[in-house]
């Protein structure tokens, strides 16, 4: 009996100092981004009890912050469009279809999974600038398209083929033709897997400053995390701005989360996880 | 019948390579192609980013010796030491967290949502977020230390050659150790109760539980974890670029091979030409690496999972 208690108790202090290891960081994150510079050489923990909320304003003011958020939402939403569109199309026919030539294009799909896109960076570079795709989120949109897509579209395609088939066969003794088939039959009953298509890619594409860094040149293109890398240079001594920086790129996310923690927790391990 | 059999048969032909087309194409323009020119890239010389005269196997050669043998070796070193120690700390601590989780019977949800919570960070928060509490005179770390009386432990965290790779492996453990926590839970909440309930009946202890039933039965999960790690560590860069830029400081203490084929593909701040051909070279050895170690593991690991 006491070792039971023992044992429960050693279990719930575990998720205790996890969650505290998880939150106190977050917490300073949060804290730091509403005080004064100048107080953190004599106490760097303390909390901000009279809130700077000129900090924020000194990161909008700066002129390029809300830009490079914009950036990053158009380059996002943009691929996910391609993403979304690609897979369901692509879903469709692979989850649902017998035909010659089906486990091959399971077979190129795959190898799309299992090519790390940051070794191909230097082709891809050269090959962009070719297709004038360099310094364009055209261009990025659809690098990130590409590499989202092989996963995306075995989800979709998992999704579809989970679908009774009669389904198919009573719309097209209606009269349905293929495309009507896909988008007033099917593709509501696959929106789950949308969801998690959309989370899947939407995350990773929204924090990345790799491709960014080396395909965007132009300040005025770049992305949310690759201008935090700038701007982290260019205040690094002043703290409660700097702070304030990452909490405006970091809360968006944190926000979403908070909301749909089990749509991303689905999304985010959606690779990992036997469908 | 026959002639709309066919008929359908037809239209469902064009409309499976419509479907199809925007995808593939996608994929095969800004994925496969690209591969593919890396392993010929390697094979050339190269001057900039001008394609001079067919190589044969020089580039490889060259990794092999001055000056890149060394800077290839240390980083070889650090990739294979961030993966033992990812797989032996964040991996077991990752359980840990999974198994309590999986007990607790209220207030899952939320300790579920905190600990994933970190995993939705990106690394550029997440490196800047540490390295300002690792901060050797402001920080709050060492601030915390010296308060407690552990002042000798304060120190330049991420400065010294000593520490700087274990504290990129701790914050690393910070971001992902909700990842394996998460797949582990999802992997003991598949395993049937009856197991559980018989083995209660039988007397089993806790502890026996855990080794003899659910720890076996969550090999599944095991294999994928360690083959995302395997494919992590050896891929590693993010982390290590946001704290310690393209040549891996301090003193190249935290280079990786893939910061090592950043700056030959695109040159760096301390040597600012490239060797695109070299650099090819290296990335189509990390992409074996990671292909053979990562396909030879999940075969042998297969192996050893037991069926429900």
């Amino acid at each position: 009996m006491i070792n039971k208690i023992i044992t429960g108790t050693f279990f719930k202090a575990v998720l205790v100092i996890n969650a505290l290891m998880v939150l106190l960081p977050v917490f300073f994150l949060l804290n730091s981004a509403l005080r004064e510079t100048g107080s953190f050489g004599a106490n760097p923990l303390e909390l901000a009890r009279d809130p700077e909320w000129n900090n924020f304003t000194q990161v909008w003011a700066d002129g390029e912050f809300p830009n490079f958020l914009k950036n990053s939402l158009i380059v996002t939403l943009g691929s996910l469009v391609v993403i979304l569109i690609c897979a369901l199309g692509a879903g469709f026919i692979l989850g649902r279809y017998q035909f010659k030539g089906n486990s091959l294009i399971y077979g190129f799909v795959l190898t799309g999974m299992l090519v790390p896109a940051k070794l191909a960076i230097l082709p891809l570079f050269i090959q962009l600038k070719w297709m004038n795709l360099i310094d364009s989120h055209f261009g990025l949109i659809l690098v990130y398209a590409s590499g989202a897509l092989p996963a995306a579209i075995f989800i979709m395609a998992g999704f579809f083929r989970s679908l009774p088939a009669d389904i198919d066969s009573a719309a097209r003794i209606d009269g349905a033709s293929e495309f009507q088939l896909l988008r007033l039959v099917l593709a509501p009953l696959v929106r789950p897997g949308l969801a998690i298509v959309a989370i899947y890619s939407a995350i990773p594409i929204w924090n990345d400053f790799f491709l960014p860094l080396v395909f965007l040149q132009s300040p005025e293109k770049k992305t949310i995390m690759q201008g935090l890398t700038l701007f982290f240079g260019e205040y690094s001594s002043q703290w409660g701005v700097l702070f304030a920086g990452l909490t405006i790129a970091a809360l968006p996310l944190i926000i979403l989360y908070l909301l749909l923690s089990e749509q991303f927790i689905k999304g985010l391990t959606a690779g990992a996880v036997k469908g | 019948m026959e002639m709309q059999s066919r008929t359908l048969k037809q239209q469902q032909r064009k409309f499976i390579w419509i479907f199809l087309a925007p995808g593939l194409l996608t994929i095969l323009v800004f994925t496969t192609i690209p591969a593919i020119s890396t392993l010929s890239y390697s094979f050339f010389k190269w001057e900039g980013f001008v394609r001079g005269s067919f190589a044969g196997f020089e580039n490889f050669q060259n990794l092999f010796k001055f000056p890149w043998r060394d800077q290839f070796f240390a980083a070889l070193a650090h990739n294979t030491i961030v993966f033992i120690a990812i797989m032996i700390i964040q991996t077991s601590l990752g359980m840990l967290i999974a198994y309590a989780l999986f007990r607790l019977k209220r207030g899952q949800r939320f300790f579920r949502t905190v600990t994933f919570l970190p995993v939705i960070f990106s690394l550029v928060i997440v490196g800047y977020m540490w390295q300002v509490m690792l901060n050797s005179y402001f920080g709050p770390i060492n601030k915390i230390l010296t308060d407690i009386g552990l002042e000798s432990w304060a120190q330049p965290w991420l400065g010294q050659t000593s520490t700087a790779l274990p504290t990129l492996v701790f914050i690393n453990l910070w971001r992902w150790v909700g990842f394996p926590a998460i797949i582990f839970l999802a992997g003991l909440n598949a395993i049937s109760n009856d197991f559980i309930e018989a083995a209660k009946i039988d007397g089993a202890k806790e502890g026996q539980i855990f080794r003899k039933i659910l720890f076996p039965l969550l090999a599944p999960s095991m294999t994928i974890i360690t083959i995302l790690t395997f494919i992590g560590a050896f891929e590693w860069f993010d982390l290590p670029y946001v704290i310690g830029g393209t040549v891996g400081s301090p003193a190249g203490a935290t280079d990786t091979l893939a910061l090592m084929f950043y700056r030959l593909s695109f040159g760096s701040a301390d040597s600012v030409s490239n060797d695109i051909g070299v650099g090819s070279a290296l990335g189509v050895i990390i992409f074996i690496i990671v292909g053979v170690g990562a396909g030879v593991g999940s075969n042998l690991m297969r192996r050893r999972e037991v069926e429900q």
